[in-house]
């Protein structure tokens, strides 16, 4: 498997990160070079076998349904480049 | 899929009969204290960012912890959808930017949901039931709040909702009119507010629908669907169907193709219209949240939930007609919330059933709609109606009389049994009271005798006038019978 250009540029727009014509090619390479290394592993017969979720077989910890958290508005939105009224400010988004 | 096709459900277009066919996602807020993957509360309506914990503002770090109420809520509500339990599901990121999801990424579940198929029995006004296929049921987090209307140029949000759990709750294509979407909704939400799981307040934003409407020729394949976002009443549902399917019609009539898409509805201008173009946003990239392991349970869990579901609607409904002899229809009606039916059995109880149900639906629910008020802000309780059908049934009191009475407890509150005696509202057996009103009224009135003797409907006539004299509180049908014997008719 292995990505062309415009796949290249697409990935990049879906995670929001700017990218100009220059650096383009060499970004495929790296990614064609990463895909290369990964595809190794179609090497290997895995038929049959179940994905490992945890190296350790061990069940997902979960909570009880109470309140332990929350009232903290000052820390939530202390990094935000804009705020008001504790609300976060961004650039108006409009469907 | 090709079911027989409903003439009546078709819809004219200028070149022949089209049918509609609806599928639905319906988002339901999960009924629980905290967030699905955070300790934060999901009250409605509190301060800005005030119900947020590090995790739903997504810092860095910060790790997803599931609340299992919020499992047991999603397996008690597959149970009542009669579905398959899937003891092993999955979490998958779902990969979109937007201000309100900062974590960049939705956690929900995509290849394995926590509940497969099922079925809702729906039943239409004509009193016809149609059966809704569930495709599935899945757990997920709601995003946070953006308020576009603060500033000229900036968005405001809010991140209290973010996190919250939602039930995505989907049905196949089965639906084929815009009827037919009202009334499933209807009962899917009975069926939520009866397990307790969602309390379907569709204001609030916590049960929403997301509709896909596709039109065809009855009996051709399906077409092309259009997907209309987070309708947030009934009504809407049922508009923003009949006006999408006409639009639909309209561009196919005229030689056009349906584009997929997705699209709002404006109840204001009655019209739907397409949304940003999000093709490229519909790449969400899919894989399993490493921070989460499988969600796993016993079937020993599942069978326990099952245990113990409340009745549901179908099977009251059942019960309510088997038991108390009520119509379908009059069962249908009180089985729609739970408090309505748990009043009626306690206004039934030990009584006649259909009596009971009666004086429920007619009097006390006409009289609570005009007033807009709940079943739980009636101000006659149960145990004050059920004295009144008592008095109706040994003969105390006349019907007539009885809402009178109905009347009287409703404002002024009261023992309906000690406001008969005070009030001298008691109905008058004994036949010589009777008697003598009525041999009153005939000879006050020898040429209506006259009339009477040509043309017997005019007893109803006589019965009025007895009533007047009695204050209305002579048994009917004692007048009628010394009416009758004593004019000969």
């Amino acid at each position: 498997m292995s990505v062309d250009q415009a796949t290249v540029r697409r990935i990049a727009h879906l995670a929001r990160i700017a990218v100009t014509d220059a650096e383009v090619p060499h970004l495929q390479n790296e990614l064609n070079a990463i895909l290369a290394f990964v595809e190794q592993l179609d090497e290997v017969n895995v038929d049959g076998i179940e994905p490992m979720t945890s190296v350790t077989p061990m069940a997902m910890k979960k909570r009880q349904d109470e309140i332990t958290d929350g009232a903290l508005a000052d820390k939530v939105t202390g990094n935000a480049p804009a705020t008001e009224d504790h609300f976060f400010i961004v650039p108006k988004v409009v469907e | 899929m090709n079911a027989p096709v409903d003439p009546k459900k078709l819809i004219k277009g200028a070149t022949g009969d089209w049918e509609v066919v609806i599928g639905m996602e319906i988002h339901a807020q999960v009924t629980s204290k905290s967030k699905l993957f955070s300790g934060a509360s999901t009250a409605f309506g509190g301060e800005p960012n005030a119900h947020v914990s590090l995790v739903d503002a997504a810092m860095p770090g910060m790790l997803p912890v599931i609340n299992e109420e919020c499992v047991r809520q999603a397996v008690r509500t597959g149970l009542g959808l009669k579905a398959e339990i899937n003891l092993r599901s999955v979490f998958d990121r779902k990969n979109y930017f937007y201000p309100d999801l900062p974590q960049g990424y939705q956690i929900s579940q995509y290849k394995s949901p926590i509940v497969g198929e099922g079925e809702v029995l729906v039943d239409m006004p004509d009193g016809s039931q149609i059966t809704v296929g569930i495709e599935r049921l899945h757990l997920e987090q709601d995003a946070g709040k953006s308020l576009h209307d603060q500033h000229p140029t900036m968005s405001f949000v809010d991140l209290n909702r973010s996190g919250v759990a939602l039930m995505e709750i989907v049905s196949k294509p089965d639906l084929r009119s815009a009827e037919e979407a009202k009334a499933y909704v209807t009962k899917l939400r009975t069926i939520l507010r009866y397990l307790g799981t969602c309390d379907g307040d569709m204001e609030k934003g916590n049960l929403r629908a997301d509709v896909n409407v596709s039109v065809r020729r009855p009996g051709d394949p399906f077409g092309t669907r259009c997907e209309i976002k987070n309708v947030n009443s009934i009504r809407f549902i049922g508009q923003a169907v009949e006006t999408e399917a006409r639009r639909q019609i309209g561009i196919i009539e005229d030689g056009g193709t349906i584009v997929q898409e997705t699209r709002l509805f404006d109840p204001g201008k009655g019209e739907t219209r397409s949304m940003r173009s999000k093709e490229e946003a519909h790449d969400y990239r899919y894989f399993p949240d490493p921070d989460l392991l499988p969600l796993e349970f016993d079937q020993a869990y599942v069978d326990d939930l099952a245990a113990h579901l409340p009745e549901l609607p179908d099977a009251k409904k059942a019960r309510f007609i088997a038991e108390y002899g009520l119509s379908p229809y009059d069962a249908g009606v009180l089985v729609a919330e739970r408090e309505q039916a748990d009043y009626f059995e306690a206004v039934a109880k030990g009584r006649d059933g259909k009596a009971a149900a009666n004086w429920v639906i007619n009097e006390l629910f006409g009289r609570l709609n005009k007033e807009g008020l709940d079943i739980g802000a009636s101000p006659v309780s149960a145990a004050q109606l059920g004295a009144i059908v008592d008095l109706i049934g040994e003969g105390t009191i006349s019907g007539k009389i009885a809402k009178d009475l109905f009347e009287i407890v409703w404002t002024e509150g009261g023992d309906p049994r000690a406001l008969v005696e005070t009030r001298g509202m008691k109905q008058v057996t004994d036949t010589g009271a009777i008697e003598k009103a009525v041999d009153e009224v005939i000879a006050a009135n020898p040429d209506k005798v006259q009339q009477a003797l040509a043309k017997p409907t005019m007893l109803g006539w006589f019965v009025g006038q007895v009533m007047k004299q009695t204050g209305g509180k002579a048994n009917p049908q004692a007048v009628n019978d010394l009416l009758k014997s004593k004019l000969g008719i």
